[in-house]
């Protein structure tokens, strides 16, 4: 029987498979319609009532059309909140509050650089661009100072909100991903002894794990 | 009845005092650290406004680095940045978060900031990552560029830095001028955290170059007249000249 969910996007698409994570997580029945992104699909007229910023990727049921992958995972949790991992959003509002604050924190000091890295080592080279040294120097740099904050916290609790995982663990496993698996900065988080714990522990989930697997089928 | 002169007076100078005094504030449990200068702390400070909570803004002197130091890095906030806020026994940092706490948690108090409907709360939620994500990276480079740099440190703007995020955030504006088009505010009828969140780097831009890409979009310059002169915000603002 066909799904009302639907997410569009290319699975090797860091976003999408944010939102693809939180659908395993939360055992949530799905179809993948993939966008061609090197044709230009994402940026035609049928695809920009979805999306009207052009990106992947973007969401639908049957009841709603949305985009930006950290509002679709927060609308994942809030509608299937009873099912899955049921604390994934938490299960009461301070625990909420601080899952919302790490994924601020993802969104607005981790992704930036980390996600800068990600298109000069991993995209850029199969993409036939120059890489920019300086750029990958200094976003380099911006990270390390991020993981040694990640380092401290990582130190007081098992996940970052707390001793749960949660969706702020998950909204790092794409980027974390392709640095660790896909570019020689693995390091910036592998010498890092509670950083390379915590990225062992959620990257070894099965809902990880299966997002991986699309995106080698891809 | 000599001896129990002084017991009648003492005892109505008692009750006098119980008629007239007053119950000492209790320490407010919501308590806001940051600059006013700072946009990420003038959003918590205009969402603290719309829900008229009682609360204790804490000025923090980032001149003399106090946000770098290692009593704010453990108390408050790890990243070493503003605001950082406590609710009773409650912390939080970053902003976003923090707006959202406060929405939710005294959901019943001051103006509904977030929709209790699950579908106009993810509309809202859109145009809320929408901000973080699209619009404040350009916004924060040019308020830093235009703003900050010749304010902070006697800088001129990179031009060519400036002329590139301008040609950006023309593209986001364009977006938002077909949104708002359909729409009163961006997540639906109402005014909410979406809109919000907007006010501080809006009011950075608002006194650059920049202005004219926001008046030449009809819908997006009436939205921005009217979050712009919202009382709790020029409340907020006010702020910045009492400091």
């Amino acid at each position: 029987m066909a799904t009302p969910v639907k997410v569009y996007g290319p699975p090797m698409s860091t976003a999408v498979s944010r939102v693809l994570a939180c659908l395993y997580e939360k055992n949530v029945e799905f179809e993948l319609i993939s966008i061609n992104m090197s044709k230009g699909e994402h940026k035609k007229p049928e695809f920009l009532k979805l999306q009207p910023f052009g990106q992947v990727p973007a969401f639908e049921d049957e009841s709603i059309s949305i985009f930006e992958s950290r509002a679709i995972c927060r609308y994942i949790c809030d509608k299937y909140a009873d099912k899955g991992n049921k604390g994934l959003y938490g299960t009461n509002p301070l625990a909420k509050a601080s899952i919302d604050q790490w994924i601020e924190a993802e969104g607005q000091s981790f992704n930036p650089p980390s996600s800068t890295l990600v298109f000069q080592l991993a995209f850029a080279p199969r993409m036939n661009i120059k890489q920019d040294k300086v750029l990958i120097r200094q976003n380099e740099e911006k990270l390390s100072k991020v993981l040694d904050i990640y380092e401290k916290r990582l130190g007081e609790a098992r996940f970052l909100a707390g001793d749960e995982f949660s969706l702020a663990d998950l909204s790092h496993l794409p980027n974390t991903q392709y640095l660790v698996s896909g570019t020689d900065k693995g390091n910036l988080f592998t010498s890092r002894e509670n950083v390379g714990r915590w990225w062992d522990e959620i990257s070894s989930r099965d809902s990880w794990k299966k997002v991986v697997d699309l995106q080698k089928g891809a | 009845m000599d001896q129990m002169r002084p017991v009648v007076y003492c005892s109505l100078c008692l009750l006098f005092v119980l008629d007239h005094i007053t119950i000492l504030p209790i320490m407010a449990a919501i308590k806001v650290h940051g600059s006013p200068l700072s946009t990420n702390t003038l959003r918590v400070l205009a969402t603290v406004y719309e829900k008229e909570l009682d609360h204790e803004f804490v000025l923090i002197d980032m001149s003399a680095g106090e946000h770098k130091k290692e009593h704010f890095l453990s108390t408050h906030n790890p990243f070493g940045q503003v605001p950082a806020f406590e609710d009773g026994d409650l912390k939080l940092f970053e902003s976003r978060a923090i707006t959202k706490y406060i929405a939710c948690e005294y959901a019943d108090k001051g103006t509904q900031l977030i929709y209790q409907d699950s579908k106009k709360m993810a509309i809202t939620s859109v145009w809320m990552e929408v901000e973080g994500q699209q619009y404040e990276q350009i916004a924060a480079k040019l308020a830093w560029e235009l703003v900050y740099k010749p304010l902070l440190l006697g800088m001129s703007a990179d031009t060519a830095i400036v002329e590139e995020n301008e040609h950006r955030l023309a593209k986001v504006l364009d977006i938002y001028e077909s949104r708002l088009a359909q729409s009163k505010y961006l997540g639906g009828d109402c005014f909410t955290l979406a809109d919000l969140h907007h006010l501080p780097t809006l009011h950075y831009l608002f006194g650059t170059q920049v202005k004219q890409l926001f008046d030449s979009r009809p819908h997006v310059s009436a939205w921005i007249a009217d979050i712009t002169a919202r009382p709790a915000w020029l409340k907020a603002l006010a702020l910045q000249s009492q400091q």
